[in-house]
C-alpha cells in the first residue's frame, strides 16, 4: 500500500530543486514583519523618504499622455531612452559605455540571473566573497554551479586568497567561470574595496581569464567623498556590471541594468526574451521620467543623509552596550554592518531567543553555502527608525548575554544542525 | 443562522506563518460552505479587543498556534470578554500546553507516556549541565527525544542518540523555551488521530500513519509537500486501530478539551499506544494531519468548522 505524499509531483522535480524547503528560519522571519519586532534583518531601503506626491504625478502624467506605450510589451532589452539615462547614472561611478551595451532587467536579481544562466553549466565553479550576497547564492545554487567563497578582509575580497583559489579550482580540474563581487558596502559584510584592492582583483581576473561580474547596487550610497569608481570603469570587455535603482529610488519598481560587452550582451538579451519577453515597459517608464523631471541626486543625497544617521545609531548603540568579545564592521555606505559573536555563540540557534526578545537579524549562514558563518549575523541599519534601531541593539544584546549563559552552561551553542534548518530568506529580508 | 466568526491567526510565536496558512485555510473553507456567515480574518495585535467591541462577533475560532494561542492566555481574555470561541478552554489549554503536565494527567487516566524529564536551564547552570545530563542518560536511555515543553511545530525538537549529541539537542530546545522536556524515543509508528466533537460526543477522526525521512517529523518533513509519506488510516491492524482511538479519546476528555484537539502517540511493536502530546489548536494547513484525517472521514473542513461554530454558540 502507498501513503500520499500530498504532492503528486514529488517524484518529477529537477534535481535543482534540492534544498527548496520549508524552514524554520523562513517560519521565525514571518513574526520578523511584525510591528513589535525591531528587524534588523531586512534589507529594505527607506522608500517613505521618497518625494510620492511627486512620483504620483508622474506616474499620472504617464499614463495620461503615453499609456498605451507604458501597458505594451517592450524591447527585450530595454527601453532606450532609460538606457541613456542610465548611462548618466553610471558616470558618477564612472562607468563609460554605450546605450546599446546596457540590458534593463526586472531588477539587478534577474541580471544575476541571465548571466549565471548564459555562462555557467552545472558544477562549473563561481568564485563569491566569504560572505556573499544571499540571493546570488540561491541563483548559482538553482543553476547549479559550484559555489567557492574566497576570504575577505576589512578591504574586501583578498588577493591572494583569490589567487590561491583559482589554482585550487584549476588543480581539482573544474573550470571557473565567474568571479563574483560586491565592490563597494558590501553586502552583507559592509567593507569597500579600496582603488588599488579592485587593481589588484581585477589584475587577477584578467590575468587568469575569468569573467567578473561587478555587483554595485549601493555604489551611490556612500556616507563620505565621491562614490567609488567601478571596475568596470577599468575594463570594459572583461568586467560585466550590474546595476539598480532599488536602492537609488525605488525597490518596488524592479528596474535593473547589466552592462556587458558585446557579444555577452546579445546573449542577454536572448535570455531575457525567453524568460519575461521584456522587462515591464510601466515601470521603466515611470524610472525613466523620474529621472528626467525630479532632482533624483538631491533625492540620493536625502537617502544618503538619513542612513549615515542610522549607521551612526546602529554603531553609537553598540559601541555602548554589545557584550565583551562581540565586534563588527564600520560601513562607510550601504545598508549593514556585519557581526562576530563572542567566541562560541551561533547566531541561528540563537535566533528564536532573539524574535522572542522582538528582535531579528539575518545569522550569518545564510551567507555561505558551506556551513560558515555561524559565529556572525547581518545588521541592517536601513529601514528602522533611529530609536527603534537603539531599541533592536538593546534587546539583541541583552539575547546575546543569555547565550553566552547558555554557552557557560553547556559548553555550546550550536543546536544539532537539522534541529534549525536551512537559512533561505526571503525578498523583504535578503 | 447568519452569524459572524472572527477567524483569529498569525500572533508573534515561532508558529506564525503556519498558524497564518491555518487561518486562511479555515476561513475560505467557511464561507464556501456556510454563505450565511460573516466571515472575518484577524491577527493578534492591539486593535483586537477594540474591534470585538466593535463588531461583537458571535464566535473566534482561535488558529494560533504556540504560546498566547494554546497556553490558554488568550482564551481566558474571550472569556472574560464574554465572547464565545471554538476550542478548549483557557484552563484546559494550559494544561494540555504544558507537555509534561498533560503527560502526567493523561497518564493518571491509564494511558502509557514515554519516560521523561522536564528541567528548566536554571537546573543545568546550579548542577553543572555535564552532571545532570549524565543522570539524565543513564535514566532515560538513548535515543531520547529533547523539546522545548511548550510550543509545536516540532520546533527546537531533537532526537538525541548519544552523550555527544546531548548539549546541542538541550540548546537547540532551550532556544524556544525555558524548560526542556527530555523524554524517552519510543520506536514504532508514528500515528495521529484527530477528535472532534458532536452533538452526540467525542469521536475520533481516521487515524493517520506518518512516515518521516529519517523518522524525524521536524519542521522542514511538516511543511515541505511531498518530503512525508502518509498513510489514512495507519496501516494498523483493527484492535490497535481502536485502541489508538480511544487513547486519543481518553485525552480529549482527561485534559477537558473540547469541540477539536489531535494526539499524537507512538505505537510500539508490542501494540502499545504511547502518548506524546494533545494539540489544542491543531494545524490545518496543506499539509496538516487534521485536515487529512478529515477528508478520509468524508467530512469538510469547512462543515465541521461551522458545526462546531455552532456547537459553541449553543453554549455547547
Amino acid at each position: 500500500m502507498t501513503g500520499t505524499r500530498l504532492d503528486p509531483w514529488v517524484d518529477s522535480y529537477a534535481a535543482r530543486t534540492q534544498g527548496m524547503t520549508a524552514s524554520e528560519i523562513r517560519a521565525l522571519f514571518a513574526v520578523a514583519s511584525r510591528p513589535e519586532v525591531v528587524s534588523l534583518a531586512g534589507g529594505m531601503p527607506f522608500v517613505q523618504a521618497l518625494p510620492m506626491e511627486q512620483i504620483a504625478a508622474t506616474v499620472s502624467r504617464l499614463l495620461t499622455e503615453r499609456g498605451a506605450t507604458a501597458l505594451q510589451y517592450g524591447s527585450g532589452q530595454g527601453d532606450v531612452v532609460l538606457r541613456e539615462q542610465i548611462l548618466q547614472v553610471m558616470a558618477d561611478v564612472k562607468v563609460n559605455a554605450h546605450p546599446d551595451d546596457i540590458v534593463v532587467t526586472t531588477g539587478s536579481q534577474m541580471a544575476l540571473d541571465l548571466v549565471t544562466r548564459v555562462f555557467c553549466d552545472p558544477g562549473d565553479v563561481v568564485l563569491v566573497e566569504a560572505p556573499s550576497y544571499v540571493g546570488a547564492l540561491g541563483v548559482f545554487r538553482a543553476y547549479q554551479a559550484d559555489v567557492v567563497h574566497v576570504a575577505m578582509d576589512d578591504q574586501g575580497l583578498n588577493p591572494v586568497a583569490l589567487a590561491e583559489a583559482i589554482a585550487a579550482v584549476r588543480s581539482s580540474g573544474r573550470t571557473p567561470k565567474m568571479i563574483y563581487t560586491i565592490p563597494s558596502f558590501h553586502n552583507p559584510a559592509g567593507v569597500t574595496q579600496g582603488p588599488e584592492r579592485r587593481t589588484e582583483i581585477l589584475t587577477i581576473a584578467q590575468r587568469e581569464g575569468i569573467l567578473l561580474l561587478e555587483d554595485d547596487p549601493y555604489g551611490l550610497l556612500g556616507f563620505d567623498g565621491e562614490p567609488p569608481r567601478a571596475i568596470r570603469a577599468d575594463d570594459d570587455q572583461g568586467v560585466i556590471y550590474l546595476g539598480s535603482f532599488s536602492k537609488t529610488i525605488a525597490s518596488g519598481l524592479r528596474v535593473g541594468w547589466a552592462v556587458a560587452p558585446h557579444g555577452v550582451r546579445e546573449k542577454l538579451v536572448l535570455a531575457a526574451e525567453s524568460a519575461v519577453l521584456c522587462p515591464s515597459n510601466f515601470a521603466q517608464m515611470t524610472v525613466s521620467d523620474y529621472l528626467a523631471t525630479q532632482p533624483w541626486r538631491e533625492q540620493i543625497k536625502v537617502f544618503r543623509e538619513l542612513y549615515r544617521d542610522r549607521r551612526d545609531a546602529l554603531l553609537g548603540a553598540m559601541d555602548q552596550l554589545m557584550p565583551a568579545g562581540t565586534t563588527w564592521t564600520v560601513p562607510a555606505g550601504g545598508f549593514y554592518s556585519w557581526i562576530t559573536l563572542p567566541q562560541g555563540l551561533d547566531s541561528k540557534a540563537m535566533l528564536p531567543r532573539a524574535i522572542a526578545a522582538l528582535v531579528a537579524y539575518v545569522p550569518g549562514t545564510g551567507f555561505f553555502v558551506d556551513g560558515q558563518g555561524r559565529q556572525q549575523l547581518r545588521l541592517s541599519y536601513c529601514y528602522p527608525d533611529t530609536d527603534r534601531i537603539r531599541e533592536g541593539v538593546r534587546r539583541l544584546a541583552a539575547v546575546i548575554e543569555s547565550e553566552l549563559d547558555l554557552a557557560h552552561t553547556f559548553g555550546t551553542t550550536h543546536a544539532l544542525a537539522d534541529s534549525i534548518g536551512q537559512v533561505n530568506p526571503a525578498p523583504d529580508i535578503a | 443562522m447568519s452569524l459572524s466568526v472572527v477567524v483569529l491567526a498569525g500572533g508573534l510565536s515561532a508558529e506564525r506563518d503556519v498558524s497564518l496558512r491555518s487561518g486562511r485555510r479555515v476561513a475560505e473553507a467557511l464561507r464556501a460552505v456556510a454563505p450565511d456567515f460573516e466571515v472575518i480574518e484577524s491577527d493578534l495585535d492591539g486593535r483586537l479587543l477594540q474591534q470585538f467591541a466593535d463588531q461583537a462577533p458571535d464566535c473566534v475560532i482561535p488558529l494560533l498556534h504556540g504560546a498566547a494561542g494554546e497556553d490558554g492566555a488568550l482564551r481566558d481574555v474571550l472569556d472574560c470578554a464574554g465572547i464565545t470561541f471554538v476550542g478548549a478552554s483557557g484552563e484546559a489549554a494550559r494544561l494540555a500546553f504544558d507537555k509534561p503536565v498533560a503527560k502526567t494527567l493523561v497518564a493518571s487516566a491509564g494511558i502509557a507516556t514515554p519516560a521523561s524529564v522536564a528541567l528548566p536551564h536554571s537546573m543545568f547552570r546550579e548542577l553543572g549541565a555535564a552532571a545532570v545530563l549524565d543522570v539524565i542518560a543513564e535514566h532515560l536511555g538513548f535515543p531520547l527525544i529533547v523539546k522545548p515543553t511548550k510550543g509545536g511545530s516540532a520546533l527546537g525538537a531533537s532526537i538525541v542518540h548519544n552523550a555527544e549529541e546531548f548539549p546541542a539537542a538541550m540548546v537547540g530546545a532551550f532556544a524556544y523555551c525555558d524548560v526542556a522536556l527530555m523524554e524517552r524515543a519510543v520506536i514504532g509508528t508514528e500515528v495521529s488521530i484527530s477528535v472532534i466533537d458532536t452533538v452526540d460526543g467525542p469521536i475520533a477522526l481516521p487515524s493517520v500513519q506518518i512516515n518521516a525521512p529519517g523518522g524525524m517529523y521536524d519542521y522542514n518533513a511538516r511543511y515541505t509537500a511531498g518530503t512525508t509519506e502518509f498513510f489514512v488510516p495507519a496501516r494498523i491492524d483493527t484492535d490497535l486501530s481502536e485502541a489508538a482511538s480511544a487513547v486519543a479519546i481518553t485525552a480529549h476528555v482527561s485534559l477537558g478539551l473540547r469541540h477539536w484537539s489531535r494526539t499524537d502517540m507512538i505505537i510500539d511493536a508490542d501494540g502499545v499506544c504511547w502518548f506524546l502530546e494533545t494539540n489544542v489548536a491543531p494545524g490545518m494547513t496543506e499539509t496538516s494531519l487534521f485536515p487529512q484525517s478529515l477528508a478520509a472521514s468524508g467530512f469538510s473542513l469547512g462543515e465541521v468548522a461551522a458545526d462546531l461554530v455552532r456547537l459553541a454558540v449553543s453554549g455547547r
